[in-house]
């Protein structure tokens, strides 16, 4: 069979990963009610990453397709990440230097 | 799993049969499956834009950010939460008894992502409604009086245009699994030819993972 894309996945993974997303969706709620300081953002982002990440992984199948599968789905991610990175380099370097005359 | 082969002459449609241009169902099947990732990816930097936006007026304005984040209601977003993972579990149980050939259940399974999906955007209606209520809807009507208005509205404005199109891609994956359930009841999918309900379900996760990030990102923020 073709490069396992017809993966059969057996049920109890799906439910285990549906547990998982629901107890990660609990955590993110209380932890977001705990002060951390700037930290909030980084372990909401984190559980947020890992919950998509487990998404893509079981439910989307990507664990069992092909190659040519990944390179699209992380291209996909790659090229977003540049577009974030480059734009926040950006946005958060205008104060440093000051303004000419200023 | 053993696909039945191609009945010789290639019908159109069916189970067992593949277009002219491919050479088996197999390839059929990865070809249809990387077309959809190539979309889900387009779609990646659709919904991108968006969150690029978020991201550096969050960064230009956290305050009036976190003041306007405490005005939603976190109770039915973790309940939406809820429901979407639940829709995506369902959604991938229907791709399984897709692959198996079982056609009640996959008709079931459909039925109820098309539920859960609804019960969603029932809810997200019930929060619209509270925020033209609360005149936090952008635009002449807006009312802000505890903090920054003019940067809250920013907020709103992504809050509102985020969640639409987020909900537009359900609405539209709603009308899609309408159809699916009709051709499944009917027996269109089996263990040879499930390739429809696959893509829509990798579409739906899709959507699924959407959400998984615009909800801490606008309902949980500043909430400590």
């Amino acid at each position: 069979m073709s490069a396992g894309s017809d993966h059969i996945v057996p049920i109890r993974i799906y439910l285990a990963i549906f547990a998982a997303l629901i107890a990660m969706t609990a955590f993110t709620v209380w932890v977001a009610f705990v002060d951390l300081g700037p930290l909030n953002l980084v372990v909401a982002l984190g559980v947020a990453v890992t919950k998509a990440t487990l998404v893509v992984l079981f439910f989307m199948h990507v664990k069992y397709s092909s190659k040519l599968t990944w390179l699209v789905v992380t291209s996909g991610f790659f090229f977003l990440a540049i577009m974030i990175a480059l734009t926040m380099a950006d946005i958060v370097s205008r104060g440093w230097l000051g303004t000419p005359g200023g | 799993m053993s696909s039945r082969a191609p009945d010789g002459a290639h019908t159109h449609l069916g189970a067992s049969a593949y277009a002219h241009q491919f050479d088996s169902a197999e390839q059929q099947h990865s070809a249809s499956q990387l077309g959809m990732w190539v979309f889900i990816a387009q779609e990646i930097l659709f919904f991108g834009g968006l969150f690029v936006t978020y991201t550096v007026y969050r960064f230009s304005y956290p305050q009036a950010f976190a003041q306007a984040s405490h005005h939603l209601d976190v109770t039915l977003g973790c309940f939406n939460t809820a429901v979407l993972i639940g829709s995506s579990l369902t959604m991938a149980l229907a791709v399984h008894s897709a692959q198996l050939g079982q056609r009640r259940r996959q008709t079931l399974y459909l039925i109820l992502t098309i539920l859960l999906g609804s019960i969603f955007l029932g809810v997200k209606t019930i929060e619209y409604g509270h925020k033209f209520h609360e005149h936090l809807v952008p635009g002449a009507t807006f009312l802000f009086p505890d903090g920054d208005a003019r940067h809250a509205q920013i907020f709103f404005s992504l809050y509102f245009v985020m969640t639409g199109l987020h909900a537009l891609h359900m609405v539209i994956g709603i009308a899609i699994l309408a159809v699916l359930t009709v051709m499944a009841w009917r027996g269109s999918f089996g263990s040879a030819y499930y390739s429809p309900v696959e893509l829509t379900g990798l579409y739906w996760h899709f959507v699924d993972i959407i959400w998984i990030f615009l909800f801490p990102l606008l309902y949980l923020i500043g909430r400590h």
